[in-house]
Formats: C-alpha cells, structure tokens, sequence
C-alpha cells in the first residue's frame, strides 16, 4: 500500500506560522526575498506588518532575527536552506547559537527538492552542521502533518532551533490526531527482522519500502526520529535491540547526519552492525523530484532494493 | 571599595565640570586597560584606547541606562561590534558600577564573565555577544526595529571599528536600516585609521590605513545613511554630535569619529603593532605615569624588575 500525498510543506509553513501570529503578537517573519518560494507570501497576507523583509542579505537577517529576539519577538526564517544554514554560518553560530536567543530557523528548500536548481542550492549536510553546533535543537519533520506540528512547538519554545523543511507535497504518513513530542522518536512500524531508522520527509518514503520488503517476507522495524538534536538514545537502542540489525535512511549526506549520530549512539551504547542509505561524499546535481530520489537510491522501491541486498550479505 | 560609587552620569548639559569628569572617565578607562592587558599578558590595546573617550560619553552622559537593572527593558542598547575592543567596554561598565572595578583583573582569564570578546550569556549588562567582525550592526538593526515594532523609545548605539567596515554584513545592514529608515539607530565608527596588519604603503610603519580620506564618509551617504563626524578625542564635540545623532530625520545616523589608535600612551599612538600585544614591565611603568597613575608599588617593580 502507498501513503497518499500530503500536501506541499512550504504552504504548510506560511498558513501556520500566520495562524500562530494571530494568537502571538510576538510573532515576526523575516523573509530573505524568497517568500513567493517558501510561501512566507501567506504569512505576509495576514500580517502585512509583521513580515520584514530583509533583501538579498541573509548575514544581515540573522542578525537582525537575533536583535528582534532580544527585544522580546520571536522571529521565523523564510529561506532556503542552503542560505538559512551554509551562507550566514557564522551568524547562526555567534548570534543565535551561542547567544541562545528565540530565534526560529525554519528553512525550506530541504534536501533534494529544490524546484531542479542543482548543487548550489542543494543541501545535503545541514544536519550534520546544525547537530554539532552547541545550543541549537534540530528537527525534521516527516509530513504535513508533522511539520504544522512542529511548527507550532516551535513557536512555544523557548531558544534556537533549525526547523528543516521540505519545498513540496510529501506523503502523509501521520494522521491528524499525532503530536510532535521534542526529543522522542516515533515507532511507525514494529517488525523483528531489520531496523530502520529515518529522518524527515524520507520517512514516508520507507514506510513504503517497508510495505515491499513486506512482501518479500521481511518484517521491517521502522523508527522515526524527527528530532535529531536533543536525540532519543533510549529509542535507537530499544530499537536496535529489538532487530540486532540496524539500516538508517535520509534524504541527507550518510556523513554526519542521521547515519552518523545512529552510529555513534549505537557504538557506545550497543554495539550493531549499522548500514547507512543516504548521499554518499558527492554534490547533487538538478533534476526532477522522482529522479533524484531514483538516481540517489532514496525512492521506496530503491530503498527497499538497497535493505534486502544488504540483508542478503553474510 | 569599588570605584564606581565616586563617578555618576550626569543629566545636566556638558559645563566646564561635566566635561572634566567625562575627560577623567575616559583617562581612568584607559588605566584600567592598559592594567588589565598587562595583567592578562594578552589582550587588544590599540583600539581599546582609541574608543576610550567615545565610551565615556556613551556610559556616563548619553546612554539612558541602569546599572543596577541592566536588563531594563526600555534602556538604550550600546553593541561594541568591534568586540576586540572588550576591555575598553569593561572598564566603562565598572566605572559606570556593574561590575566591581577589581573584577577587571579577570579579564581573559579562565572562567571570568570577562571574555576576551564580549559574551552576553556571562555578563548581565552585555546587549550583544560580538567579536566576530561585521556583526553587531545588523543586530543592533534588530533591536531599533524591534524597538518601532514594540512602541519603546530607546535608541541603539552601534560602535563598529574602521577595519571592520571591510566586512560585507555592514554594508548589508546599512542598506536594511536605511530601507526600514530606523532613525533610532546610530552607528559610530571608531576611525582610528589603523588595521590589525594591512596593505603595505607610505602610511605610519609602513602600513596604509583601511580607508583613504573622505571614504568611510562618503559611503555612509550613498547607502542613505545621516553622516556626522567628530574628532573621537574631543569629549565636548562628542556630547554634541551625539545629542545631534539623536535628532531623528528618518535616516539611520552614523558618528564617524577620528581617532588615535592606541591614544593616551605616546609610544603606542598610531602604530599597527600595539593593536595586540603583551606589555613590557617598563613599558607599563611609562603608560601608567603618561596617564596619570600614581608609579606601581614596589613589590610590583621588582617583580617587573626580576623578568
């Protein structure tokens, strides 16, 4: 059975960080000319008067959101990864993380869908940047669902986050009744011959391969970890305990990033034999959505392909 | 008993009193630094004296601010975004009374709230952390919108180094500040017409300053910016063209000040090298008598003496 579409994260992102101003009047969106694209635009409609936007000067933004959190407002980023993380690097490290002030970066453009612009605007190493830097919380929502959850933790929450968001419609994987809980992964499926663990919108993507692997007989043990920093260590050792075998699988480079954290939770906790899916030491170039996943082997039936040979190995 | 008590801002205009003990905040600043450094065999020394007297007038007549409630909400914001300055804006806060003068022999030592660049989680009283260059303007753009957005008065006082504005943030943040025409912003920039090293040139040492002339001016008004300038030094000119900064027009306001780097210690002024750089025993003896600090104790001299 495949999931059913959701709908697109960046209108998710615009319509409830409008809905979350209307109840906070704290509540600013700094846009760094990309609004049209993150759908920032809905937020703007709202609230004309609390949507600054800052130009083509991310460095500046960053600056100015740590400002504006000082003064008691909580800013929200409408970016694009690649210039919310990579670009102001540094002001995100002295300005926010290291100050610990309320700002919210939630950056769009996640991963491999970025509307076929190639590897300048695609980030595939956010997660390993955003975890080692001290201060920050890192999350990454799975589906609409999901991301208008944590969107409004987000909102609650008291200091600094990376908020990492997908640019279009990705499968539903939870229902309307599920609550995003900071630091605790979610066991999408029980099984006792392998563990997977995954991260974000490739989530969804593995719950369908799980369903293939079904067929071939496998029973799939599936961990969703949205929260990659502060991490659930107790649940990636139940969840490796419960298999003996683990696979991780993201939309993200396997160096440093969810793979990376799995491994190093598990090697000082319970030492398993860990596969990693994911891009491996390479820059993506632009293509269609249903391409790159092919070419990367991050669709659920490459997904499913890459879990049963590795499987098949002694 | 800290020093603090005898030195307390004053409301009234700029007489012949009030500029003499705004002359003597900015000596004692430098006193404090060029102790501090030299107790912490390291730290910035150039532009921390350059700033010195800019600082006096900020903590002790213009900043609306209270020591005693450093996170009041409708203070002025000072950003020192040239963070390695950070001793200066010590000694201007303990004089000021937040911190205990003696508090200053911290300075970069280990676990003092007196880091090296400023860190605004260790030292209530600190608007921003900085120290990365380029930085605080925009952040202090933050807060004088924040500040519209919010409906308080204060203003933010940015004090950026002239090296500083080769980084590309600023000239970010001039062009956003001047969009949002945040007139309760002023950015001052401590000219001191030295960098840390440089392009080599005809200049003192051998160096050429960061900017040529007129430069720093004139970029300032064609990114829409009211430009004020000041001789950095003199106290009187300072309380005036601060007062005029604070006359708002709809453009954000920038006090380019000309400076010394290293002023106040006649073998430090306008040489590159003592922008960093640990001080000799008898160095220190001839920096304290220039500024008018009684000679060090004998024990102190003869540990100098046995180095």
């Amino acid at each position: 059975m495949t999931l059913p579409m959701g709908r697109p994260m960046r209108e998710i992102f615009g319509e409830t960080v409008a809905e979350l101003a209307t109840a906070d009047p704290r509540i600013v969106m700094l846009d760094g000319d990309l609004g049209s694209s993150t759908k920032a635009d809905i937020f703007e409609k709202a609230h004309p008067d609390k949507y600054l936007q800052m130009g083509i000067a991310e460095q500046n933004m960053m600056g100015v959101a740590a400002g504006l959190a000082t003064m008691g407002l909580i800013p929200f980023i409408s970016t694009f990864v690649s210039f919310a993380i990579v670009r102001p690097l540094d002001q995100v490290r002295v300005l926010i993380a290291q100050t610990g002030l309320n700002v919210k970066i939630t950056a769009g453009y996640a991963g491999l869908f970025t509307g076929q612009t190639g590897m300048s605007h695609i980030i595939v190493d956010d997660l390993s940047i955003t975890r080692t830097m001290p201060g920050m919380v890192v999350v990454a929502p799975a589906d609409d669902t999901e991301a208008r959850e944590v969107l409004r933790w987000a909102a609650a929450y008291e200091g600094p986050c990376y908020v990492r968001l997908v640019r279009d419609a990705t499968q539903r994987l939870f229902g309307e009744d599920y609550r995003f809980q900071l630091g605790k992964a979610v066991v999408v499926r029980a099984g006792a011959d392998v563990t997977l663990m995954s991260t974000g919108s490739q989530t969804p993507r593995v719950a369908d391969a799980a369903d293939l692997l079904a067929a071939e007989g496998i029973d799939v043990h599936l961990v969703h970890v949205p929260t990659i920093k502060p991490l659930d260590v107790e649940a990636i050792v139940a969840g490796a305990e419960r298999t003996g075998r683990v696979v991780t699988v993201e939309e993200h480079s396997i160096l440093g990033g969810l793979g990376g954290v799995v491994a190093e939770t598990l090697s000082e906790h319970r030492p398993t034999r860990i596969d990693r899916i994911g891009l491996r030491d390479l820059y993506p170039e632009s293509g269609p959505n249903d391409a790159l996943l092919d070419m990367y082997g991050l669709s659920a039936a490459r997904v499913a392909e890459q879990v049963a040979a590795i499987l098949r190995r002694p | 008993m800290s020093a603090s008590a005898d030195i307390a801002p004053d409301a009234a205009g700029p007489d012949a009193a009030e500029l003499a003990r705004l002359g003597e905040v900015a000596r004692r600043i430098r006193v404090e630094v060029i102790r501090a450094v030299n107790h912490a065999r390291a730290g910035h020394i150039g532009g921390p004296l350059s700033a010195a007297d800019l600082l006096a007038v900020l903590y002790f007549r213009v900043l609306r601010i209270r020591p005693e409630e450093p996170a009041w909400p409708d203070r002025d914001r000072f950003i020192l975004s040239k963070g390695h300055s950070s001793i200066a804006l010590y000694a201007a806060m303990a004089l000021r009374g937040y911190i205990p003068v003696e508090e200053l022999l911290t300075f970069d030592a280990a676990h003092s709230r007196l880091q090296g660049h400023p860190d605004m989680t260790r030292l209530p009283g600190l608007d921003m952390s900085t120290g990365s260059l380029g930085m605080g303007l925009s952040a202090g753009m933050g807060m004088a919108l924040g500040a519209r957005l919010t409906g308080r008065s204060c203003r933010t006082y940015v004090m950026l180094g002239d090296g500083e504005c080769q980084e590309g943030e600023v000239w970010e943040a001039a062009m956003a500040a001047a969009r949002y025409g945040l007139d309760n912003l002023v950015a001052i920039v401590d000219h001191n017409r030295l960098q840390q090293y440089g392009w080599p040139g005809d200049g003192p040492d051998g160096r050429t300053p960061p900017q040529v002339p007129g430069e720093l001016a004139a970029k300032w008004a064609a990114f829409g910016w009211r430009v004020l300038e000041v001789d950095g030094h003199d106290v009187a000119a300072v309380c005036r063209v601060l007062e005029e900064a604070a006359r708002g027009d709809g453009r954000p306001v920038v006090v380019i000040a000309a400076t010394v780097k290293g002023k106040g210690v006649s073998f430090m002024e306008g040489h590159y090298f003592w922008h960093t750089r640990a001080i000799k025993p008898e160095e220190f003896e001839a920096a304290m008598a220039e500024l008018g600090e009684p000679a060090p104790e004998p024990a102190a001299s003869a540990h100098g003496a046995s180095r």
